[in-house]
């Protein structure tokens, strides 16, 4: 079923009045490149194929009660969002490339800047990124534009799979990316000050960090900007509900990965990059912005704006190389914002917060578990050392159809036995007693 | 009409959070704390869901109207292919369950669908493999280019620096050459739009990486030498990238691993239907020849004697990670159920449709426009304006007096070497009764330029605003409301 | 058309020697601020910044383009108009006077030798060379 409306007698016909024949269509091709027929399998009716997906998510382990996070979040998606981004008006248009047709994209693109901006305390943001770690990657280039410097500092509590990732795309760029070792848990001001200097373009960190633990980077920022160096900081929009903005810290530009605001984790996308930053530095940002401007009868609209930093003005020279940003999902994104309103994205960050304190105290009261960084605040997630591998009373407690968190073994060393347990609204207190009750039985 | 934050009432409730049920309050420092909440909008549930479909009466999409964007192959996007991505068993699969220990085992129907579209594209394409990580095509593009770097490097070919790319490509190519470490040069087009193969032979050389061709073209047109051009690179030790944009026009009929083409990006947005989304999410897969093999970003799905499937992280020559994860997942699943709905006889049906409506859009609009590259062309034809624009009536104006017949229009301007350009993609899935319309409106259109200028260009007069003023909004920045 | 006793380069920058003070203007032609059409943004260097013939000195974009400024000398700049990025359109209305750039103190003698007079450009923007740049 291709979805092909014409009948075979109208295009016969249209090949007709054209002058050509079927064959002919492909005349421009080489016959030695013509492929001839494909070894794939034969189509499927529309039933066919819905039950045939339907088997394989069947497949998939979707019914455990979770306290996976490590920066992907299952939270609560009101039934409104869902309702608002299936209209097919927005998921079927593409990029405003013609604004008269296209003020409902274009307008919400405008209020997602203005809803990161106003979340992270920034001047101005774009239409999105991919993810939140090309984000953190195209935050560290713009850094290095900015400053016109090639060194950068990133902190080992930023998201590893961040800074794995950082590392691939730079790998062919001559830029120095220095990690830095942290301190029980937060980011060692005594290794910043001891590696930041006159070459170094950004200091990256991330609020909360990878171990869940929340931190004030306001003197960090001071450090960076005394070397002439900006403060980038990556964050959690859920968290920003409640906690101090990187605006008020001091920071230059903000990332994020947007999944939290109303998209499901979905096996790892599509999800959501944001970027915020200062107003003198919107010429160095990369990506689609959309502007407010009036048309010819002085009535407001929207245009794509400071289109002369991207590639497809300037090539080779761009910012960046993105074409397109996540429309959908920063849509998806403003429509979750905008039910949840002012007073419900605080008091949603605060019962995560709540929950997560509580299974922290609960767990620390088993015997042999404590916390690997004590003395830090943690916003829903936290970490956990264990009396025995975590990997294996992760299997344990799989087998009764929990999923207790991710084995930090994975990512650091030394860590076999610390386990990163995160809690999200949708974690009842009833869930998380069961947590501590099959852990305490399976210790 | 109002921006959301300005509807806001002070007080006003969307939802009702739910309450903490725990006896203990996390009691943050207020040092940790912002000062104030942030400014989200105050409203009622109904309040947003009206504001978000009044926005939406503002856009035009597929499903609403005929959308012949050049080069963005605006096709229907079934539904059925937007449904099965939404069940639960794929959508709340959480994308750290395969690191747990034995977790592979928890994510068995999502690594056979990554598994199997992966198997599928290589087919289609003719490659040896594919990476389905790419999150966008300018993202495959640039994982391309790294791919091709790590390559060369593998080599201890530290000199081969330089990429070709013709100046009729999309702006993205030379962006992501750029960015993977590449000097970008340019080649030029020749007389009939297509590269020009002498001045390709002159710009040769040890130091030439590869080369970036859209296949077909950005014109609409077959590279009748692609594969000479191919060898001409292999010749130097360069590679081939295939900018698969518009791979539509091939599907089932022609595979460019078959014409020499090294590595490739496909956009699952264009030729395999998921929706655009506004503008994202895409998808856009990389596949490459077998020498590439190794240098696939981790990491990669295989498949046991049993059966079973799981992720190899073992990838010593791999460019590395270049998503967090295994690619916009939930694109991949409609692209696959797109693929398998179609199948073995569907997939070739779409390139002979989309080849056949635009080649009738060519021939029917031949008498009221410029066509600058007349001959046959694939699935999307590019018409010059000139004839209008000398009087007074620009590729611009056309388009939006198209906005007023209820169409959305062509790609404007693009590709940059044909003047007053309007590039033209109907699709396979447009029926001929559309196609006729649009014809008419152009030919109606081309004539209100002859007869009465000012009225095209005083166009669009039926959408919420008129010609806006991008000077403006350029020079007095206004990007969020304070 | 351009003034006498200006002179251009390939790039459409112009320049003019002012005799008494040694120091030369420079700016960009009306060719080039009619191809760009409304110019939105202008970046030029500070007062101090050296800056050498044909590399690039500033940026300056319009709606649909963004085009790089090439020095027609090797000096440094003493003054750059800071007034023009807050009025763009003086470079459409008057290019040549209000709309300068740069005063830059030339680097040594005869260091806008080899540009073209106003004729030798007029010539330059009629043939087919021009459009390359």
């Amino acid at each position: 079923m291709p979805f092909i409306a014409n009948t075979d007698a109208q295009k016969a016909d249209m090949l007709a009045q054209i002058g050509l024949t079927e064959a002919g269509l492909f005349a421009d091709i080489p016959p030695e490149l013509h492929c001839g027929a494909l070894n794939l399998p034969e189509g499927m009716p529309e039933q066919k194929i819905r039950r045939h997906m339907a088997k394989l998510a069947d497949r998939n382990a979707t019914g455990l009660m979770s306290f996976l996070g490590g920066g992907f979040y299952d939270h609560f998606i009101p039934a409104a969002v869902d309702a608002i981004v299936s209209r097919s008006e927005f998921y079927t248009a593409y990029t405003p490339y013609q604004p008269e047709a296209s003020q409902g994209t274009l307008q919400a693109i405008y209020e997602f800047q203005t809803a990161i901006c106003r979340l992270t305390g920034m001047e101005v943001a774009n239409a999105s990124l991919y993810d939140g770690g090309t984000a953190l990657y195209e935050a560290m280039m713009m850094s290095l534009r900015i400053t016109g410097r090639r060194k950068v500092l990133i902190d080992q509590t930023v998201n590893p799979i961040y800074r794995t990732m950082i590392r691939s795309y730079s790998s062919n760029l001559g830029v120095e990316i220095m990690e830095l070792p942290f301190r029980n848990g937060k980011a060692d001001r005594e290794q910043i000050a001891r590696c930041l200097d006159d070459q170094t373009a950004a200091i990256m960190v991330q609020n909360p960090n990878f171990f869940g633990c929340i931190d004030d980077y306001t003197d960090v920022g001071e450090m960076a900007h005394q070397r002439g160096a900006l403060l980038v900081v990556s964050t959690y929009p859920i968290s920003l509900g409640l906690l101090k903005t990187p605006g008020a810290m001091g920071a230059d530009i903000v990332t994020g990965e947007g999944q939290s605001l109303g998209m499901r984790v979905c096996f790892g996308g599509p999800y959501l990059g944001y970027m915020s930053t200062l107003m003198r530095h919107v010429r160095q940002m990369p990506g689609r912005i959309v502007g407010r401007t009036v048309d010819g009868q002085g009535r407001q609209g929207f245009v794509l704006t400071l289109q002369a930093r991207e590639q497809h003005i300037r090539r080779e020279k761009a910012t960046s190389n993105i074409c397109t940003n996540e429309g959908l999902c920063a849509l998806t994104a403003l429509a979750y914002l905008s039910v949840m309103g002012k007073e419900g994205l605080r008091q949603l960050a605060q019962v995560c917060a709540d929950r997560a304190f509580y299974l922290q105290q609960r767990l620390l009261k088993l015997p042999g578990v404590s916390l690997r960084y004590p003395g830090n605040w943690y916003f829903n997630e936290f970490v956990i050392d264990l009396p025995e591998r975590a990997d294996a009373v992760i299997c344990r407690l799989l087998e009764r159809g929990i999923s207790a968190g991710f084995p930090l073994a994975r990512y650091y060393e030394n860590m076999e036995k610390s386990l990163l347990v995160a809690v999200t609204e949708k974690r009842t207190k009833d869930e998380l007693d069961f947590l501590v009750h099959c852990l305490e039985v399976s210790l | 009409m109002k921006v959301i934050f300005e509807k806001s009432v002070p007080g006003r409730r969307g939802l009702d959070v739910v309450d903490s049920e725990v006896p203990v309050q996390a009691d943050f420092p207020a040092a940790l704390l912002r000062d104030q909440p942030a400014g989200m909008p105050e409203l009622s549930e109904l309040d947003v869901v009206r504001h978000f479909t009044e926005l939406s009466q503002r856009n035009v999409g597929v499903d609403g109207a005929f959308y012949p964007l050049g080069s963005c192959t605006m096709k229907y996007n079934p539904k059925a292919a937007e449904q099965v991505a939404h069940y639960p068993g794929f959508s709340y699969l959480h994308p750290l369950l395969p690191q747990l220990p034995k977790g592979e085992t928890l994510v068995q129907g999502a690594l056979e669908v990554l598994y199997e579209t992966e198997r599928l594209l290589s087919e289609i394409c003719g490659m040896a493999a594919f990476t389905l990580q790419p999150l966008a095509g300018a993202h495959g593009e640039l994982t391309g280019a790294m791919i091709m770097a790590a390559y060369h490097r593998d080599r201890g070919s530290k000199h081969k620096k330089r990429m070709l790319i013709p100046d009729s490509a999309h702006g993205t190519n030379p962006a992501s050459a750029a960015i993977a470490g590449f000097a970008v040069q340019t080649i030029p087009s020749d007389h009939d739009g297509y590269l020009d193969v002498d001045a390709l032979g002159k710009a040769l050389g040890d130091d030439v990486a590869g080369l970036m061709l859209t296949c077909p073209n950005t014109l609409g047109l077959f590279e009748p030498r692609v594969a000479e051009v191919c060898r001409m690179l292999h010749q130097v030790d360069g590679l081939v990238y295939c900018d698969g944009a518009n791979l539509n026009a091939l599907l089932g009929v022609c595979r460019p691993g078959d014409i020499g083409f090294d590595v490739m990006h496909v956009n699952l947005h264009k030729t395999f239907a998921t929706p655009h989304g506004g503008g994202g999410p895409g998808a856009g897969p990389v596949g490459v020849a077998e020498k590439l093999v190794p240098f696939l970003p981790v990491s990669v799905v295989r498949k046991r004697q049993d059966g079973s499937f799981y992720l190899d992280y073992d990838c010593p020559k791999s460019i590395g990670y270049i998503a967090p994860f295994y690619g916009n997942f939930g694109v991949i699943l409609r692209a696959y159920a797109y693929i398998r709905m179609l199948g073995r006889d569907g997939l070739p049906r779409v390139a002979q449709n989309a080849v056949l409506n635009a080649n009738y859009v060519r021939e029917k609009l031949r008498p009221f426009y410029d066509l600058p590259y007349g001959q046959l062309c694939k699935h999307e034809v590019v018409l010059s304006a000139s004839r209008q624009a000398a009087v007074g009536v620009r590729a611009l104006d056309i388009a939006k007096a198209l906005i007023d017949r209820g169409m959305h229009p062509p790609t404007m301007y693009f590709p940059m070497i044909v003047p007053e350009a309007l590039m033209i993609e109907p699709t396979e899935t447009e029926s001929r009764e559309t196609l006729d319309a649009f014809i008419g409106y152009m030919k109606e259109i081309a004539e209100l330029a002859k007869t009465d200028p000012e009225a095209v260009r005083r166009c669009p007069t039926s959408t919420p605003v008129g010609r806006l003023d991008e000077t403006r909004a350029a020079r007095q920045p206004d990007l969020a409301m304070r | 058309m351009v003034p006498q006793g200006y002179v251009c380069t390939k790039t459409h920058e112009w320049a003019r020697l002012d005799a008494a003070s040694g120091i030369v203007t420079v700016g960009i032609t009306d060719y080039a601020v009619e191809q760009l059409g409304d110019i939105v943004y202008l970046e030029l260097p500070a007062a101090g910044k050296a800056i050498q013939q044909e590399k690039v000195f500033g940026v300056i974009e319009s709606v649909k383009a963004a085009v790089e400024l090439y020095a027609p000398l090797d000096g440094q700049v003493v003054e750059s108009n800071k007034a023009i990025a807050d009025q763009l359109d003086v470079l459409a209305a008057d290019p040549y006077n209000a709309g300068w750039m740069l005063k830059v103190k030339p680097a040594g003698a005869n260091s806008l030798s080899g540009l073209m007079s106003p004729q030798e450009y007029q010539a330059y923007l009629e043939s087919d060379e021009a459009k390359k740049h």
